[in-house]
């Protein structure tokens, strides 16, 4: 994966987990890889992948299990929750680069309408 | 775990280090960048006990550089330092009679791995070859300091991803890592901390991301503001 050198490096690892469960190759309960196969996977500082999973611990996304590792939260609502995230991210930045190029509301309707 | 304080070495009319005080702590991975002739080579050699300073102290747990201190710390220099007429299986049981922390295995693993076939002499190994032979004895060994001047250094992708990943395998937080280099982009998603010297003199050191964040760019534009682009292009 190449990193983008504006945003932290846990950040985008832990934006690439999100998506990974959004689109459904990580499913609820799945275990995660260690945090030593995390930097490898990534090739990050393995403190750098401490930080990921304490971030997502953190955002609910995932929990420990003492001694047998991280797992992807069991919780139904997350892949939804995430979803949600992440269209509300995108959608933003669409608009407003549809605005900046002067189409209004109707046209970006009925531009996605005959491109989907 | 490593304390610098004041260090200062001259030669001649050169002041190699002048004035760096660093301290290294456990669990982190360090970059230490600065082109050409900057004194990393000196500054690590002094840590590695090859060179004394001309003034300052260098203390390694409290300790004086010294038999503990060489113990513990594994130094990779740039220069080959293999006596030639030895292979590279004979280099390896040379390492393990000198460092009780060398793993046999490990390095045998580590020459499969770059492709270096056992029976060659160090005579005969191309440069490319003789870096990787250097970094699969230093990074066999269970170090707690492990210095690697310019690692990635004329080694080809494949092996640069070798090295990378045995140093993240190594890695524990007992452990420290430097690595002096002047390509910073291979090193960048790796480090925890970076530390900046130019012509000897310390001029900026922090956390990897800290850095990133407080100047807004990658360590990598970091280093061409602080060194000047026309002398980023000409390293090497």
């Amino acid at each position: 994966m190449e990193f983008k050198s504006n945003i932290p490096i846990y950040i985008q690892v832990v934006d690439d987990i999100k998506k990974q469960i959004a689109n459904g190759i990580l499913k609820p309960g799945d275990k995660l890889l260690s945090t030593r196969e995390l930097a490898t996977h990534y090739t990050i500082n393995p403190n750098t992948s401490m930080r990921v999973y304490s971030e997502l611990e953190a955002e609910g996304i995932t929990f420990t299990r003492r001694g047998l590792g991280t797992f992807v939260s069991e919780d139904i609502n997350l892949v939804k929750r995430l979803k949600d995230e992440m269209a509300e991210t995108l959608i933003q930045g669409f608009i407003e680069e549809f605005k900046a190029i002067g189409y209004t509301k109707e046209e970006i309707i009925d531009f996605i309408q005959e491109k989907y | 775990m490593l304390k610098c304080e004041n260090v200062v070495k001259k030669y001649m009319l050169t002041t190699a280090v002048d004035d760096i005080s660093l301290n290294l702590e456990p669990g982190k991975i360090y970059a230490l960048l600065g082109p050409n002739g900057s004194g990393k080579t000196t500054l690590m050699k002094m840590i590695a006990g090859l060179v004394k300073p001309t003034s300052g102290s260098i203390t390694y747990k409290g300790q004086d550089i010294g038999v503990f201190s060489k113990s513990e710390i594994a130094y990779m220099p740039t220069e080959s330092y293999f006596y030639s007429y030895m292979s590279c299986e004979d280099i390896g049981k040379y390492y393990s009679d000198f460092f009780s922390d060398f793993s046999l295995d490990k390095y045998n693993m580590l020459l499969e791995n770059m492709e270096l076939n056992p029976k060659a002499k160090a005579s005969k190994l191309s440069s490319g070859m003789m870096a990787k032979l250097k970094l699969a004895a230093n990074l066999s060994r269970d170090a707690k300091l492990t210095m690697l001047d310019e690692p990635l250094n004329g080694i080809d992708i494949i092996a640069r991803d070798t090295v990378i990943n045995t140093i993240i395998d190594n890695f524990s937080p007992e452990k420290t890592f430097v690595l002096s280099s002047h390509l910073v982009d291979e090193l960048e998603r790796i480090i925890d901390s970076a530390i900046f010297i130019k012509n000897g003199k310390y001029v900026l050191s922090g956390s990897a991301e800290e850095l990133r964040q407080e100047h807004g760019k990658s360590i990598v534009d970091l280093y061409k503001d602080i060194y000047g682009g026309a002398s980023y292009a000409k390293v090497n």
